[in-house]
């Protein structure tokens, strides 16, 4: 599903690499997650893979579906099945939480070659995956995440991606900043996407989550590279250890 | 006062250019002394103050720079009686009967040719209060060459809204509208199109006690008229009035508006929203004496600026000593999509009053990249992308349009035209 080779990304303003060398493959229907320090590169990564400005590829290559990505537009990027739920949710004062979630799907499906859906169908759909999520009607009319709780910011993230039903999702600590039951009712939504054609990418800093979405393979990344791939079980030993041993080992 | 006039030559070369209307004696002598003023002051030129961001000689100079036809735009329609005008001249046959309950409906041509008409109490009058402390020479030459226009007395609620459509085929007009409202009177009053390619309008409107005025006019989306405009309103106590100008494209806009505030509680509101590319200038010039206790006045001016278009604020609220308990509110924002366009403001407050509420804000800001991004991640096309921020930020002033259905149909309006746009 996704493929990163040797992916080295220097910030453009900056002469400041940033990422070193990944390489990652997720397999079409796993789920990965992606550990590691604060400002290992993590966010950049998912940042490069979603098309954001401000940073250079200066060696790499990365693939959706065996499409190359990197000179995608994002919308290009989006329309072919990426989906990145941000660490930061951003807010839109003056553009209505509705009229973002139904503008993103038909522009989806329009540059798929798929007929838009109607206001009437649209509506019902995005109210039962919202009750799902318990999203409630005035969120939906709200500015996009203008005066959300951060969970809510989060949850929103996962009520756009249900909607969307992209292929690879990438999902950005999307637990920080959930309660414990916010995070049953996100992990729960993760879980109800998962199927053999879809992939996921889950980015934290707890086990926690991961309780939740069972991982299949787990990723080690430190200053800019993936340094360390295993099981689940690895995701356990950073929980009790920290990543002291993990770096030591491969340093 | 009596300083010399300025560039004598640029009057007599302007006046040799303009026909002085037909009419009787009242319109006559009204004429007559708006073009004394005239003269007593000469037109505009760069070096005025009050002309310092936008050049005057679009409407001073005797040719218009420009004479091809303009599209004709016609979406404020429904439910409204329409009257057209076509390069200024009432064009009777599209036209609906002006017959609308709690209102009186008449030509200016029609009123300034019998001997005695009401009008004569408008007629300038409020366009001389307006004279000082700032002159309006282009407004005073209007009032002495305008030949036509509409003359409203609004008696009670009015039925329906009343829709000026302008349509040009070219060429200039200068149009002269009369607004009475009476005692607890109520008129919307809708305008749209270009009036021609070169337009000069004045528009008197007296609001008395708790009457109420509401306006909305849609200018665009011409790329090449040349349009000035000034609205001077009066009001009572506990009367509100209410004006909304859409503008899109256009060479040079200057809509002005001058109003008094003179019967405690009333309230205004003069608002707008402008979009120009490229070779756009679009200045909004608003000034606001309060002169009575507890009166408020709002002001709320947005403009998308991109390839080059210039903006332009000027506004001012005046207090004066006895107007306590004002409470005065400005702001004029734009949204520069480029480097090459600019937005240029000039907020003023002069308060003589020592129980006032005002205050003023003016900002200049870029698109957000950082909602852009966000927006493109989910699929939405940069463009698309773009537009729904535009019209975000946009919609602050949109919703100054007390008639959500008529917001509604100005938004749908401009999306289309900025999807056209770009
Ligand atoms: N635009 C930028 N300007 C300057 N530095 C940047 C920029 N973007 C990223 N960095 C730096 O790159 C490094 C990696 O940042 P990144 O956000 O990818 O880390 P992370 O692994 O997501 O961290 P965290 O776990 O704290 O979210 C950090 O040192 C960060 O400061
Ligand atoms: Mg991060």
């Amino acid at each position: 599903m996704l493929e990163i080779k040797n992916l080295h990304v220097k910030l453009e303003d900056e002469d400041k690499q940033i990422l070193k060398g990944v390489n990652l493959t997720v397999e079409t229907g796993k789920v990965h997650a992606i550990m590691g320090p604060n400002g290992s590169g993590k966010s950049t990564l998912s940042y490069v893979l979603s098309g954001r400005d401000g940073y250079e590829v200066t060696d790499g290559e990365a693939s959706l579906q065996g499409e190359d990505i990197l000179d995608m537009e994002p919308e290009e990027r989006a329309a072919a099945g990426l989906f990145l739920a941000f660490q930061y949710p951003v807010e839109i004062p003056g553009v209505g939480n509705m009229t973002f979630l139904r503008t993103a799907v038909n522009a989806q499906r329009k540059a798929r070659g798929e007929e838009e859906l109607s206001a009437g169908e649209f509506l019902k759909v995005v109210r039962a995956k919202a009750k799902e999520l318990e999203i409630d009607a005035d969120m939906l009319k709200r500015p996009v995440n203008v005066g959300f709780s951060g969970g809510e910011k989060k949850r929103n993230e996962i009520l756009q991606m249900a909607m969307l039903e992209p292929k690879m999702c990438i999902l950005d600590e999307t637990d920080s900043g959930l309660d414990v039951d916010a995070m049953k009712l996100v992990a729960e939504g993760v879980n109800a996407l998962r199927d053999a054609g879809r992939s996921f990418l889950v980015i934290t800093h707890y086990q926690r989550l991961l309780d939740h979405i069972k991982p299949d393979v787990v990723h080690i990344m430190a200053d800019g590279k993936i340094v360390k791939t295993g099981g689940p079980e690895l995701a356990l030993e950073v929980e009790n250890n920290g990543y002291a041993d993990i770096l030591a080992e491969v340093a | 006062m009596a300083a010399a006039v300025k560039h004598p030559e640029v009057l007599a070369a302007k006046l040799a250019s303009m026909t002085v209307p037909e009419g009787g004696a009242w319109a006559s002598e009204a004429r007559k002394t708006a073009q004394a003023r005239t003269e007593a002051t000469g037109l505009p030129a760069r070096s005025d103050e009050y002309w310092k961001y936008t050049r005057p000689d679009a409407w001073t100079a005797p040719e218009a720079g420009f004479s091809g036809a303009l599209p004709a735009s016609d979406v404020l329609g429904e439910g409204a009686v329409t009257l057209y005008f076509v390069d200024g001249v009432f064009d009777a046959e599209a036209s609906d009967d002006p017959a609308i309950a709690g209102a009186s409906v008449e030509l200016l041509s029609a009123a300034a040719a019998a001997d005695l008409h009401w009008a004569k109490d408008l007629y300038g009058v409020l366009e001389q209060r307006g004279q000082s402390p700032v002159a309006r020479p282009m407004a005073a030459l209007n009032t002495a060459f305008a030949a036509q226009g509409v003359v409203i007395h609004v008696t009670g609620k009015a039925e329906k809204p009343l829709r000026i459509c302008y349509r040009s085929t070219g060429g200039e007009c200068a149009m002269h509208h009369l607004i009475k409202l009476d005692k607890g009177a109520d008129l919307t009053l809708l305008e749209e199109g270009a009036p021609a390619a070169r337009s000069n309008i004045v528009m008197e409107v007296e609001v008395a006690d708790g009457a109420a005025f509401h306006h909305v006019r849609l200018q665009g989306p011409e790329d090449a008229r040349q349009t000035l405009s000034h609205i001077f309103a009066r009001l009572g106590t506990e009367s509100e009035l209410r004006s909304f100008t859409l503008s899109v494209n256009g060479a040079m806009t200057r809509n002005e508006a001058v109003v008094e505030l003179t019967g405690d509680d009333a309230k205004i509101l003069v608002g707008g929203a402008a979009v120009g590319d490229g070779a756009f200038h679009h200045d909004d010039t608003v000034f606001i004496t309060h002169d009575a206790v507890n009166c408020e006045s709002r002001q709320v001016f947005k403009k998308v600026l991109r390839n080059g278009a210039t903006g332009v604020f000027q506004g001012k609220i005046l207090v004066k000593p006895d107007a306590q308990k004002t409470d005065g509110y400005q702001i004029s924002q734009s949204l520069l999509l480029d480097d090459d366009s600019q937005f240029l403001a000039k907020p003023e407050l002069e308060i003589y009053a020592d129980d006032v509420a005002c205050s003023h804000g003016s900002t200049s800001g870029a698109i957000d990249e950082e909602a852009l991004f966000y927006l493109r991640s989910r699929g939405v096309p940069e463009g698309d992308a773009q537009d729904l921020l535009v019209l975000a930020f946009l919609a602050e002033a949109m919703e100054e349009i007390e008639d959500e259905s008529l917001a509604e149909t100005l938004t749908e309006q401009l999306a289309v035209w900025m999807k056209k746009g770009r």
